[in-house]
């Protein structure tokens, strides 16, 4: 499934430029993008924690994707 | 009114936007940038918002502190870009009746801000930089 990434603040560092385009070959989750990425790229698995935003909401990790949504990787928020 | 700017934030326009006849106090937070982070001496910082999702959030923590407090009027105003030592990235202020339910309010808003607002702050030191927060 194609999907198109939204990548803000860390995972810019870690993962390159956003938008990003990933080809995700195995599931249909959040929680199967999330596994596929940190085999991709290991040190997103250091980090203190790693949401998926789906549609501009917070979503489950149960979430299923779908190629047109709008899918940002948000790493641990540090506003104020 | 929840804003998201690249401008500095005039915190009396803030106060401003909060004052209301009916009320008989205003808490206002002001969020400035310190020049240090566990001795290390912090140069500047920068903030990048996922701005439409944090608008969102920004309105669910602004409507459960509706619900939670009497609250006249409130602003959360969050800057976005580089910031300087001194400068200030956030000003809440929240307008009551009487005082207790607006430092409440206040403090809720800020807690929340920090926990769900998809916004992210980099410190520059003068060796280096560092997303907060983003690692143990």
């Amino acid at each position: 499934m194609e999907l198109e990434l939204l990548l803000f603040g860390v995972t810019k560092d870690i993962i390159g430029p956003s938008p990003y385009s990933y080809k995700l070959t195995t599931g249909t989750t959040a929680n199967d993008l999330i596994e596929s990425l940190i085999e991709k790229y290991p040190s997103l698995a250091n980090l203190n924690s790693l949401a998926v935003a789906v549609n501009g909401e917070y979503a489950s990790r149960q979430t299923q994707l779908k190629t047109g949504d709008e899918i940002a990787l948000i790493p641990p928020v540090s506003g104020g | 009114m929840i804003r998201l700017t690249n401008k500095k934030i005039d915190v009396t326009e803030v106060i401003r936007l909060v004052e209301s006849p009916d009320g008989g106090a205003i808490n206002v937070f002001i969020g400035t940038v310190r020049n240090r982070t566990k001795k290390r001496k912090v140069v500047r910082l920068e903030f990048e918002a996922y701005e439409a999702m944090a608008l969102r959030e920004l309105k669910k923590i602004s409507d459960e502190a509706h619900q939670n407090w009497p609250i006249l009027n409130l602003a959360i105003f969050h800057a976005v870009g580089t910031m300087e030592i001194g400068e200030v990235p956030v000003v809440i202020a929240v307008s009551t009746a009487h005082r207790e339910a607006s430092f409440e309010a206040c403090r809720f808003i800020i807690d929340q801000l920090k926990k769900t607002v998809p916004i992210w702050k980099k410190e520059f030191f003068e060796d280096g930089e560092v997303w907060v927060s983003a690692h143990p």
